[in-house]
């Protein structure tokens, strides 16, 4: 029985009507937000514009480009760590919480080989050829730190009642977490200065995008056509993909379902490290905590996208991404909501609630195993 | 006389297996494992930071003590071997010491490359740990060789003895565990024991335990002595005791079990009446926190415990309690500000605590098991970030938080002072009572077998006519009034709230707690947060072992990997949840169980495989 029949079947209870009432209220906020948006653009000075936002004014192409481009860049990244949550929750059926501090480790660890080859003076003189190698150095962390992971704590775990292993991933993050705090000490730390260069704006048809975000949607597009390629076209990838369908037919048919297991969190892993060095391209400093935010951001865009569809991971990301930026200033603002962008966190949870209510299995469809899809 | 019989008298063992290949690579595992845990340990700077406290005065400070169980303990697993019902063990001889030392000596290297390293290498720019006070600590300030000898030599001896562990007989095994809880005890609870020994006049006795005049703390040698002679006499005499007492006790219980149980609970209130005239200030404002987050856990404890859902954004109840009890009650809240007294304002927070529960349960309820989880993550957040931002700092104030929370005060009857950690915990523990009262009512109740049900198996609960989704809101409502309350005090008792109090952290602080403890068991999220709120300290609240304040969120984490993967039942276990965590085993269990029957009745006397 599907859960659209029994919803047919039974009548509608209290809660149904509350669900029913929150996703009315949801929507309408988005609409009314976008309305107010739209009058404000059109003239700030309208009466429905002075009631709910006064001092309005329009916004400008110049910021709304700013808005979008910073929506996209962030969003590819986390597309790219939403893939590792993705992948692992269509092999293994559970949430890997700790998968957003794979990807601290590896922005940590790419900060660490970023100073020191800025250091040796490398930085400076060859960038392509320094951040290639933070980028090889955090990649072969982050794996390294998915692949113990998955060795020490979630194989003696398989088969375990389904709250087990997201529990013990709790728990794996917060002691990575912690581990990067006592060992690396607390508080924030810096990447060395981008080239010059990497900031002056590249006009690219309408937009106008930084060089550094450019730089972070090309390596986004070259890791995920890569994993594509792994995915779909590769003997492991195949592997990969009949493990996700199912581990015993799989297993019956010769391939190594714990070996594909670990694959799976070592490209989810490589992943996510190169999404820590395009972290600190974005941002420029990494924390202990860098990993927790934007690890519940890409998990919501796995969801966002359907969870275990790598297409949808990424756009996902780049949806979520792009809410999370743009939202605040086109429903919240004409709303008249002081303060917008501190609550900018919160949209990117709400744009979660919101399609686990109206779309549970994602915009593009979720693919799960056949033992999880009941 | 069947051989079952005969096992259950001398265990009979088996001739020691020869030694494989997989042995070597066995010890080649713990070796390296040890030796990277020694390596990591002494990162992290335990060794430095808590040398500052002893264990015995001179001979044995927390510091090194954080890296000497490594060998022992590695030493010791190496060997062990997993004896299923109806196998008989092997004969231990001197392989398992010849193990445990090769062990020791391995995890030994790990020390003395890092020893090495400090001395030729610096790598403090990305460890920050790395510099000469802590190769002062592993050398002792002697030298390289010195200590590098020194912890060959120690590791080794340390896994030779836990080696030697397997071969002791039970009866000096049992006595020598005994004797190190006792001694470790002590030193854990040693400034608890100091308030205790003043309060009741008995400084004499504790200071002829404790070195006197000791900065760093400690036993003196005669007081470890002492203690490890009581654990001996604990196990040979005290142990045969109680165990008899236990019996009287069960006996008791069973032919007039609710007399047995008004005398236990009126024992219990007697003591928290009493005991908290006796504490120091410190052990007491300690005791306050245990109860905040004993009140916050036995909450949880239903959600997750007893109906089965993983709520992590359980903090968000603390939060609105919290709030709304400022809000009410301070002069100055800003915006909306009633000055109601506490006990007016502790009704609205009830109030708030249902709808808020309501209104984060109600979406959530229908969602698969985990993304309830990421879910209810997600509206923790969003409370909190919502009450700091500026749109609601017209009533929450924001990042300013609310200031000046008025004392406790309950229908002009009593004031309880926020400053007064004995008022406090006074009024904690009332709380206390009444949510262990209404956790151990509704678990026997009709609507705790629900939630069992539904912890169990939703389906088959809906099949058997229970409205799951009414079980799973009503227990969402109950853990949300348990920790509002608990945020009501904690408000009063601060005397401000801001917003960093109700992080995330604390929502898996409060679920490590449970988990430790005993999931669905009351007694074990007592023993939890006594445990580790007591002794390792909450989040921002420091426990008896404030030395570990820096390492606690690690030991945490940790704890909760290791609780999950060796025993998820908890310390204290819920009976019927641990046999649905270890169905495998019971099955197996039963299954040999009965065959051993089968053997019997047949008369043939042969238990399956020897």
């Amino acid at each position: 029985m599907t859960s659209a029949m029994r919803h047919k079947a039974a009548p509608r209870t209290g809660v149904d009507w509350f669900l029913f009432f929150l996703r009315g209220l949801l929507l309408g906020l988005v609409t009314v937000g976008l309305g107010a948006f739209v009058l404000q653009q059109i003239d700030p000075a309208n009466p429905v514009t002075e009631w709910l936002n006064p001092g309005a004014s329009r916004l400008s192409w110049d910021a709304a480009q700013g808005l979008i481009v910073s929506g996209l860049s962030q969003g590819a990244m986390y597309g790219l760590i939403a893939l590792g949550y993705s992948m692992v929750y269509g092999v293994l059926g559970f949430i890997n919480f700790a998968h957003g501090e794979v990807f601290m480790v590896g922005a940590m660890t790419g900060m660490i080989t970023a100073n020191k080859l800025d250091h040796g003076g490398l930085w400076e003189s060859n960038f392509v050829l320094a951040i290639l190698i933070a980028v090889a150095v955090s990649v072969v962390c982050s794996t390294l730190t998915a692949v113990v992971m998955e060795r020490v704590a979630y194989r003696p775990l398989r088969g375990a009642p389904r709250l087990i292993p997201l529990i013990t991933s709790i728990g794996v993050s917060f002691f990575i977490q912690n581990t990067s705090a006592v060992l690396l000490g607390p508080g924030a730390k810096n990447y060395p200065r981008l080239p010059e260069g990497l900031s002056d704006r590249i006009g690219i048809g309408p937009l106008e995008i930084e060089g550094k975000k450019l730089l972070v949607l090309v390596v986004a597009a070259a890791s995920m056509s890569a994993l594509w390629y792994l995915v779909e076209r590769t003997k492991t990838g195949k592997a990969m993909r009949a493990v996700a369908e199912d581990k015993e037919i799989a297993s019956l048919m010769g391939i190594d379902v714990d070996r594909t297991i670990v694959t799976t969190f070592a490209v989810g892993g490589a992943m996510a490290g190169v999404a820590g060095i395009l972290w600190g391209i974005l941002f420029g400093s990494v924390t202990e905590f860098t990993g927790f935010l934007p690890g519940i951001k890409a998990f919501s865009a796995a969801v966002v996208g359907g969870i275990g569809n790598l297409g949808g991971a990424m756009a996902g990301g780049l949806t979520l991404g792009s809410s999370e930026s743009l939202a605040p200033q086109l429903i919240l603002e004409p709303l008249g909501v002081t303060g917008h962008t501190q609550l900018k966190d919160a949209v990117a949870f709400l744009v979660l609630i919101f399609v686990l209510l109206v779309r549970p299995t994602g915009l593009f469809g979720e693919r799960l195993s056949s033992e999880d899809r009941t | 006389m069947t051989s079952v019989e005969h096992n259950l008298q001398t265990p009979e063992l088996a001739p020691a297996r020869p030694v494989l290949d997989q042995d070597w690579r066995r010890i080649a595992r713990f070796g390296a494992i040890g030796a990277l845990a020694l390596i990591f340990i002494s990162l992290t700077d335990m060794p430095d930071k808590l040398d500052g406290r002893m264990i015995v005065e001179p001979l044995l400070s927390m510091g090194y003590f954080s890296l000497l169980w490594v060998p022992f303990l590695f030493g010791n697993l190496v060997t062990r071997e997993v004896v299923l019902e109806g196998m008989v063990a092997h004969r231990k001889g001197v392989r398992e010491l010849l193990a445990g030392a090769l062990v020791g000596l391995l995890s030994s290297l790990g020390l003395v490359v890092l020893i090495y390293l400090l001395d030729t290498r610096d790598l403090s720019e990305p460890l920050v740990n790395w510099n000469s006070d802590l190769h002062t600590v592993l050398t002792f300030g002697e030298g390289n060789g010195y200590g590098m000898g020194f912890w060959i030599a120690v590791c080794v001896g340390l896994g030779l003895l836990g080696g030697l562990f397997h071969l002791l007989p039970r009866l000096v095994v049992q006595p020598l565990k005994a004797a190190s809880i006792v001694v470790l005890g002590a030193v854990v609870l040693e400034s608890a024991l100091n308030d205790l020994s003043e309060g009741f006049g008995l400084e004499s006795l504790f200071e002829s335990l404790f070195k006197k005049g000791s900065d760093r703390g400690g036993l003196s040698v005669t007081g470890a002595l002492v203690l490890a002679a009581f654990g001996f006499a604990w196990v040979f005499v005290l142990n045969a005791q109680v165990a008899k007492g236990k019996q009287v006790f069960q006996q008791a219980k069973e032919r007039n079990r609710s007399a047995t149980m008004t005398v236990s609970s009126v024992v219990g209130v007697a003591l928290v009446l009493i005991l908290p005239m006796y504490l120091g200030r410190l052990t007491n404002d300690l005791l306050v926190n245990v109860g905040l987050f004993l009140l916050l856990a036995l909450g949880l404890n239903i959600v997750v415990g007893l109906a089965g859902i993983l709520d992590l954004g359980y903090v968000a109840f603390f939060a609105v309690g919290g709030y709304t009890a400022a809000i009410l009650t301070s002069p100055s809240s800003p915006g909306f500000s009633p000055e109601l007294s506490w006990s007016v304002a502790i009704i609205a927070v009830v109030g708030m605590a249902i709808l808020a529960g309501l209104f984060i349960g109600a979406p959530v309820i229908r969602m698969r098991g985990d993304y309830l989880a990421i879910v209810t993550l997600g509206f923790g957040e969003i409370i909190r970030l919502t009450v700091r931002s500026d749109w609601a700092s017209g009533v929450t104030g924001g990042a300013q938080g609310i200031l000046n929370i008025p004392n406790a005060d309950v229908f002009g009857l009593f004031s309880f002072k926020g400053t007064d950690p004995q008022q406090m915990l006074y009024l904690v523990a009332a709380f206390c009572a009444l949510a262990i009262y209404v956790s151990w009512r509704l678990e026997n109740s009709r609507i705790g077998r629900a939630w069992m049900a539904v912890r169990e198996d939703e389906s088959v609960a809906e099949a058997m006519g229970i409205n799951t989704v009414n079980a799973k809101l009503q227990a969402f409502v109950v853990g949300a009034i348990l920790a509002s309350f608990s945020g009501a005090i904690f408000a009063a008792k601060v005397g401000s709230v801001f917003e960093i109090s109700f992080k995330i952290l604390i929502s898996i602080v409060i679920l490590v707690v449970v988990i430790v403890g005993g999931m669905g068991r009351i007694a074990g999220v007592i023993a939890g947060a006594l445990v580790l709120i007591g002794i390792l300290g909450g989040p921002n609240q420091p426990g008896l072992l404030s030395e570990f304040s820096e390492f606690k969120l690690l030991i945490y984490g940790a704890l909760l990997v290791w609780m999950m993967l060796q025993r998820p039942e908890g310390l204290i276990p819920n009976v019927r949840r641990s046999r649905e965590l270890h169905q495998d085993e019971f099955l197996q269990d039963a299954w040999l169980r009965k065959q051993v029957d089968e053997d019997e009745a047949g008369g043939e006397g042969e238990v399956a495989p020897a």
